[in-house]
């Protein structure tokens, strides 16, 4: 059965505001969204970053001063939840997904589009809750794992909140993944041959059957965990016959994929900006396609590993540490996959390119770091000390915020047809990077020496480089100044960009910037070669 | 940041050739489902995890008995059987044979809720009695709420298969396929839960 589109419904124009008011509307757009959710999640990343100084300004000093213990615990919990769930995870894959994957497809729109504007709206009052939460009786202190029993116990309106608003932001996860695998497997333009789609695509394919199969099983625990707060049922309430360790099972079943919610789409940016700026095909096509659903595969089975210390048996410890280990040779080959792209190529260096490279540097960091937390002696020397946040950040700040910033870069010309200013963004990549490796890199030295996290005090002979990690924070919060400062300059009277200001292949630059509403002026272009650098001019 | 113009361009040309693209509806239901099936997985595995490791406290009660469950499984096959019939009926053009059909899979769906909430006051143990008592609360009650919106659908359907004015007819039959699809999903999902809480 096919549907046709009757033109007069789908583009009653009249009836969607213009302007920038359409980014407070119910857009069925999906530029429009994919705005909508990069805006929202960038200004919930300027409140995330700012408890984030708040906890590197606490631990400066070893004695809690700045501020009382319990406010110390809700500021991490609001920084790590507000963090993944509200900018990372929304901003790789909602904005840059929607904005970008209809294009790659050749089609006008997500394929449910107004499943896509219920998906953003969920994610705005979820977050003000979560934010307000604090001002109730405080927020949630059980970190931004929840495990009980601390979460049962801590105070219970906050946790509440968090829980509920963890659920809205999962559903808005899995309602935007069932709409990218509809998107990228029905949605593709006649002729277009799955194997030929930009990298991105099979990214956003590989994340979206992730949180399909592992959100759901968050928000059940998260359900039964509300149940033992608020009912008194025991689940996870070892005093009432329950077990802790179900709980870690189930959250970890989402959460160690969520790391791959939160790190391949930011592989498939990457493969996207480095071949323009280098000016070569992407090395290694089919093999990165391979990679991809292997690190899925892979990424379902390996969550214990955050475990070894909660009684794991022997066995299962030796399953997930290979497991483990295992996903280092597709994440491999896609490292060699990178820069073999990179290698003998004509690089531009500019900012989309700097911030590329920085996450290469960085993740491989994060990614040797993270084999040998793999391994269990080392692992239950490290576990919940500084080195496993050190680890943690290298990923997702390293890898992930690198990569958001990059795909600014890349694609702030699309978006607005105005070009980004260049000296501003290597300012920003300089800083950033410079601020970003002395607040993390003297972390990894605080936790094998046995530094906890998440606790406001700590030995005072630590502080010396404690000291050092916040004056890094410090530059990674300067950092934002020039950018947002270029942002604002360069959308109002930056260099005019025109269509393709990179002579990018790939098929969002085959249409006007910024874009017409429907995406292209006729019929969309079957882009067979969106890697085919150096084949036709040289 | 889209001038009106280009906009306007595009209304012409679309008002020109009339785009097709195929129905996949039916492809993002289906992915829901296994997310929601994911959801059941996530309780089936807590339920048989807490089964192996641990052991019912000494005193507590955590007692089933099959008549009631065994009679919910019958009715939830039968009404599976029902609602396909109702979906034959449409294909024939016959819609209140359809709509009869419908209404009585939803009869039997709230039949089905009812001695539910039979059991669950005939029950010998409460909520928070104990482990097993919560997770079989949680499990069947997640299930109830599954069974419970899908009779609301089912109703609703119904009603929109009506004669005169109705949308549901044998040229639009995806809203009568949807709430189906969604039923068997439930069944299926009774027919494990049945199997594991009752029959382990």
């Amino acid at each position: 059965m096919t549907i046709s589109i009757d033109p007069q419904k789908t583009n009653n124009e009249s009836l969607q505001p213009k302007g920038w008011l359409r980014y407070f509307s119910f857009s069925l757009d999906h530029k429009v969204i994919g705005i909508q959710y990069l805006v929202c999640g960038f200004l919930f990343y300027l409140i995330g970053g700012t408890l984030a100084s708040a906890i590197r300004i606490e631990l400066a000093s070893p004695m809690s001063d700045f501020m009382p213990r319990d406010v110390y615990n809700q500021v991490l919990t609001l920084h790590g939840t507000i963090m993944i769930f509200l900018w990372i995870v929304p901003v790789v894959n909602g904005a840059f997904g929607n904005y970008l994957i209809p294009f790659y497809v050749g089609a006008r729109d997500m394929a449910f589009p107004r499943l896509n504007a219920v998906a953003f709206w969920l994610i705005p009052p979820s977050g003000l809750m979560l934010v307000a939460s604090y001002f109730v009786e405080g927020a949630a202190q059980a970190g931004w794992t929840a495990y009980p029993p601390l979460s049962i116990t801590t105070p219970q309106s906050g946790q509440i909140i968090w829980i509920l608003s963890v659920l809205l932001l999962g559903g808005s996860s899995i309602f935007g993944g069932i709409n990218f695998i509809a998107t990228i497997i029905k949605l593709r333009r006649p002729g277009l041959k799955l194997m030929q789609l930009p990298m991105y695509c099979w990214a956003m394919l590989g994340t979206s059957l992730l949180v399909v199969l592992s959100t759901p099983v968050l928000a059940g625990t998260l359900i039964l965990l509300s149940f033992d707060i608020i009912a008194n049922t025991g689940f996870f309430n070892p005093v009432l016959g329950g077990n802790v360790v179900v709980y870690q099972h189930l959250f970890w079943f989402y959460s160690h994929p969520a790391v791959y919610i939160m790190v391949l789409p930011a592989f498939g940016l990457v493969s996207e900006i480095l071949p323009v700026h280098a000016r070569k095909p992407l090395f290694g096509y089919t093999t990165m396609v391979f990679s991809i659903m292997g690190i899925v595969v892979l990424g379902l089975v390996v969550w214990a590993h955050h475990m070894f210390t909660s009684g794991t048996p022997p066995w299962m410890r030796l399953f997930f540490t290979i497991a483990t280990a295992f996903i280092a040779v597709p994440t491999g080959i896609k490292f060699f996959n990178w820069v073999a792209t990179l290698w003998g190529g004509k690089i531009s260096i500019n900012s989309a390119m700097l911030f590329s490279c920085g996450f290469i540097i960085n993740f491989v960091f994060g990614g040797i770091t993270g084999v040998a937390l793999a391994q269990v002696p080392f692992d239950i020397h490290v576990h919940d000390t500084y080195f496993v946040v050190a680890h943690f950040h290298y990923i997702v700040y390293g890898g992930t915020v690198f990569i958001i910033f990059s795909s600014i870069y890349h694609w702030f010309p699309k978006v607005t047809g105005k070009m980004l200013n260049e000296k501003l963004g290597i300012l920003h990549f300089i800083i950033t990077f410079i601020g970003f490796n002395l607040c993390f890199a003297p972390q990894h030295w605080l936790g094998l020496n046995g530094m906890p996290r998440r606790v406001a005090e700590y030995d005072p002979q630590f502080q010396f480089v404690n000291q050092i990690s916040s004056l890094g924070a410090l530059l990674m919060a300067i950092s934002t100044i020039p950018f947002l400062i270029n942002v604002f300059l360069s959308a109002r009277n930056g260099k005019d960009a025109g269509d393709n200001p990179w002579n990018a292949l790939t098929p969002e630059w085959l249409t006007s910037s910024p874009p017409p509403v429907e995406n292209w002026e006729g019929e969309a272009p079957l882009v067979e070669e969106p890697y085919g650098y150096g084949k036709e001019i040289s | 940041m889209t001038t009106l113009d280009s906009s306007k361009e595009i209304q012409k040309n679309n008002s020109e050739v009339k785009e097709t693209h195929e129905d996949f509806r039916m492809f993002g239901l289906i992915t829901f489902l296994i997310a929601d099936g994911m959801t059941f997985a996530g309780f089936f595995a807590a339920y048989l995890t807490y089964k192996a490791v641990n052991p019912l406290p000494d005193g507590a009660i955590y007692e089933l008995e099959l008549p009631i469950p065994t009679l919910n499984t019958i009715l939830l096959l039968v009404s599976s059987a029902t609602f396909h019939k109702a979906g034959k009926a449409l294909l024939k053009d016959k819609n209140s044979d359809s709509q009869k059909w419908l209404f009585f899979t939803a009869f039997l769906g709230i039949i089905f809720l009812i001695c539910q909430l039979f059991e669950y006051f005939h029950l010998p143990f409460g909520l928070t009695d104990n482990l097993f008592a919560s997770t079989f609360y949680a499990l069947t009650g997640f299930h109830g709420l599954h069974v419970t919106l899908g009779t609301l659908m089912i109703l609703i359907i119904a009603w929109q298969s009506r004669i005169n004015g109705g949308r549901l007819t044998s040229q639009n039959m995806f809203p009568l396929e949807a709430v189906e699809l969604y039923w068997h999903f439930v069944d299926g999902i009774w027919v494990v839960l049945f199997i594991i809480l009752y029959l382990l």
